[in-house]
């Protein structure tokens, strides 16, 4: 029986990609091991090698057909013996939807954010204040909107570099930093060794001088490496100049957890950074609030942690067209409205707390949905008022519970808000172990809309 | 790339070959005089406050190893960077900060260097290009590379100047900074002060290569092994140093042999050696007495070099004064300096 060629996926996060080319034709003969085809993302490149030997039978997908679903037939191979006509006793292509259900990176998403074609940032039901009404707006990724805060602020400033791992040649281990280098050189795009504490204090040792880094952590679980740079140097030093000496740099990089990497590459630093005073900390969830915050964070003066997620990097949503969009830090935005219950989330965890909403709203119970933005210095106020509201909050974070954001924000809405609460304030948290690796596990150990949707009923006794 | 050089003298002890370094004139002798006893005194000043219960805290005074960081800074220039590890009194004085700022800093007082939140480890002068002042061991390393970064990215001239221990040489964070300061060539100069003891450990029982010198041997930056007890020598030292990385031609390491007379810190147990060490090198190498024998040899008199003395007491005493009465922060300073 002739075999199927399926569209492969270059990484855990991949979902679909472009089918560049193909190298062979069909009626050529295959070994185990030829390049058949090269397909492309947004992030890269990669060939396709046959595993099996025999002759390309048919080409399901056309070269140049882009948004091929991850396990796709894209080709069959006959066997020896086999003619053009077996393809006939071929397997029906199976239905994408299918393909990528029954892949493991699909099974891992099956709760992460929106799918692409619904953009969630998108889903948004307030008009953002920041931006004046009429603005033009442009469709971009997050991974187009963090490259363009970068560049614009490198236009804008002198002082302003890049380093990191893999931020120049290779085009950033996530693409972020694409054609940083092409535009401002090697100068100013750095690409360091693989040396996280060297490089993290070289970078405040830099920013103590007055330049302004912007030093990238190909993730944050590698900035542990770096963190005593980050605490003891970078936040506390102008505390401890009594105000002579400080430094103006970000911290940024992928943090949280991304798709079946495990316990070691999958833990949200959130509630770590946020506990440092001398820090500021910020994580955004919309392609706009990513693109206005990191330039915000380039021009404070202050060190900024800048977590991003990396399930995010790929997702779209309407960005300001706007000489200088600059969202300010430390202010939360309420993302929809309403009035039965407080629901409070920042970076990925707004995935799931929209996504509540709207099953929440279907049961006729209306969350306003805040997007914190920045966790250190907190919006508390903006919090507040929502719970003074509401008389409930639900948080929801992709962290641990023990020390969490989540405990933070309960005890500020105790501290202030305790006489509006008409039920105890809930956490929906990443569960209490190291990220597993398997798929099912993996999506117990994360946060899910339904576990939202849950604590939303139980603070309104529903 | 140079080979690794050779030192004048192997140990403090032990100075043997190599010869004499180059000549000071009478005013480069007398002004290193000056400014050694100036650490001196003011270190012997600080010990005393501390043991009046003025100063608290750690307190890790420089005593014997003066000859270092007045040696060093005689062959900078204006806009060269100093950063240092917590040792730091003598260094901070050697860049021309005053007595007074660092003495009040010591006793938490508002008129120190850091208004009284830093203390003796954590002090800072942007005005004197010193970077402080940093109490976690080897991490002032990847930091001074980083103001090298700085002059390089600005192609300003300037060197840095890093200074840490025979302690510190054994973290991880200075062969990652060592790496990137020769793959991108950076102005800065490792200065490895060896006063021989990582607190109460000897560099024979915490060190696999006891020659600092070569530490960078893997990374192909050349280091020289300095009379750390001889401020010519560390002068000497410096100066070619400096030149190398003005050229051009990346970093380099100088291991300082010195010593240091007082214990680690002031509650320093005195064990791990003999009180027999101590008075050796007192006797045969100090610093200090080396530039006044040398002076008197030259006929300078024994009242001029009073005088100088006198000179300094002035000024320890002033600053002494002045930390004991200075006010302490006001109690609205604790929140301010967190953010800008």
């Amino acid at each position: 029986m002739p075999i199927q060629v399926l569209m492969p996926a270059l990484s855990p996060t991949m979902e679909k990609g472009n089918l560049a080319k193909w190298l062979k034709k069909e009626g050529e003969t295959i070994k185990s091991g030829d390049v058949i085809a090269e397909i492309e993302t947004d992030k890269a490149t990669m060939e396709v090698e046959a595993t099996d030997e025999g002759t390309l039978g048919k080409i399901l997908i056309p070269e140049g057909t882009a948004d091929v679903a991850v396990n796709t037939p894209i080709a069959t191979i006959l066997a020896d013996g086999e003619s053009a006509a077996d393809l006939a006793k071929a397997p029906a292509p199976a239905k994408q939807e299918k393909a990528a259900e029954s892949a493991p990176p699909a099974a891992a998403k099956a709760e992460a954010p929106a799918p692409k074609a619904a953009p969630a940032p998108q889903a948004v039901a307030e008009p953002d204040p920041e931006v004046p009404a009429g603005t033009e707006m442009v469709t971009q990724t997050i991974r187009e909107a963090l490259r363009d805060a970068m560049a614009e602020e490198m236009r804008r400033d002198a002082d302003v570099f890049v380093m990191g791992e893999e931020v120049a040649e290779y085009q950033g281990a996530y693409k972020v930093t694409q054609g940083l280098l092409q535009e401002f050189g090697a100068r100013r795009v750095i690409d360091t060794p693989i040396t996280e504490h060297g490089f993290a204090g070289v970078g405040v040792g830099a920013a103590m001088t007055g330049l302004k880094p912007i030093v990238e952590f190909m993730t944050f679980n590698f900035a542990m490496q770096a963190i005593d740079q980050i605490i003891n140097s970078a936040a506390k030093t102008l505390y401890m100049s009594g105000g002579q000496m400080g430094c103006s740099i970000v911290f940024r990089g992928p943090n949280g957890a991304a798709a079946r990497v495990a316990a070691q590459h999958s833990q949200d630093y959130a509630s770590w950074y946020s506990n440092i005073p001398g820090l500021k900390v910020v994580a955004p969830f919309s392609a706009a609030d990513y693109k206005g915050l990191l330039k915000a964070a380039i021009r404070d003066p202050n060190p900024v942690i800048f977590l991003e997620n990396e399930m995010l990097y790929g997702h779209t949503g309407e960005v300001p067209k706007l000489d200088d969009f600059v969202i300010p830090i430390g202010k939360a935005r309420i993302v929809r409205s309403g009035s039965h219950v407080t629901i409070i989330s920042w970076s990925n965890g707004m995935s799931y707390a929209l996504k509540a909403a709207d099953e929440l709203a279907k049961e006729g119970i209306e969350a306003e949905v805040i997007d914190l933005r920045t966790l250190r210095p907190m919006d508390t106020e903006t919090i507040i008022n929502s719970v003074k509201k509401t008389g409930r909050a639900v948080t929801v974070e992709e962290g641990w519970a023990q020390s969490g954001v989540g405990a933070e924000i309960a005890a500020r809405i105790m501290e202030n808000a305790f006489d509006y609460l008409d039920a105890p304030v809930a956490r929906v948290t990443g569960k209490d172990v190291p990220m597993p690796y398997a798929a099912n596990l993996e999506k117990l150990a994360l946060p899910s809309a339904a576990e939202v949707v849950e604590a939303a009923k139980a603070v309104c006794y529903r | 790339m140079a080979a690794p050089k050779k030192a004048a003298a192997s140990s403090p002890q032990d100075k043997t070959d190599g010869g004499s370094p180059p000549e000071f004139t009478r005013e480069q002798e007398l002004k290193a005089l000056r400014d050694m006893l100036l650490i001196r005194r003011f270190e012997e000043k600080a010990g005393q406050l501390y043991g009046m219960g003025a100063i608290g805290g750690f307190c890790h005074l420089y005593i014997g190893q003066e000859a270092v960081v007045v040696g060093m800074q005689m062959a900078l220039k204006q806009g060269d960077q100093v950063i240092t590890g917590y040792r730091d009194h003598g260094h901070m004085l050697a860049t021309g900060m005053e007595a007074n700022g660092v003495m009040a800093e010591l006793t938490g007082r508002r008129g120190g260097y850091s208004k009284g939140k830093g203390g003796s480890m954590h002090m800072f002068s942007k005005e004197k290009h010193f970077y402080g002042g940093h109490g976690i061991v080897g991490a002032q390393v990847s930091l001074g590379t980083g103001l090298a970064f700085a002059n390089n990215y600005r192609s300003n001239g300037n060197v840095s100047v890093t200074y840490f221990g025979d302690g510190a040489a054994n973290q991880g964070q200075v062969y990652e900074s060592f790496n990137m300061a020769e793959l991108w060539k950076l102005p800065v100069i490792f200065v490895i002060e060896n006063n021989r003891y990582a607190m109460g450990t000897s560099v024979s029982r915490a060190s696999a290569q006891q020659d600092f010198s070569k530490r960078g041997a893997s990374f192909n930056i050349p280091g020289m092994q300095v009379d750390g007890m001889d401020v010519r020598a560390v002068k000497a030292a410096a100066d070619e140093a400096a030149a190398w990385c003005r050229s051009g031609k990346g970093p380099m390491i100088l291991e300082m042999q010195t010593y240091r007379y007082r214990g680690h810190s002031m509650s320093d147990p005195a064990k791990y050696r003999t009180r027999e060490e101590v008075e050796k090198v007192r006797h045969d190498q100090d610093p200090i007495e080396q530039v006044r024998n040398r002076l008197l040899a030259a006929k300078v008199s024994e009242a001029d070099l009073k005088a100088i003395d006198a000179g300094v007491r002035d000024i320890v005493n002033a600053s002494a004064d002045f930390a004991q009465h200075d006010p302490e922060p006001d109690a609205a300073e604790l929140w301010t300096d967190v953010y800008r």
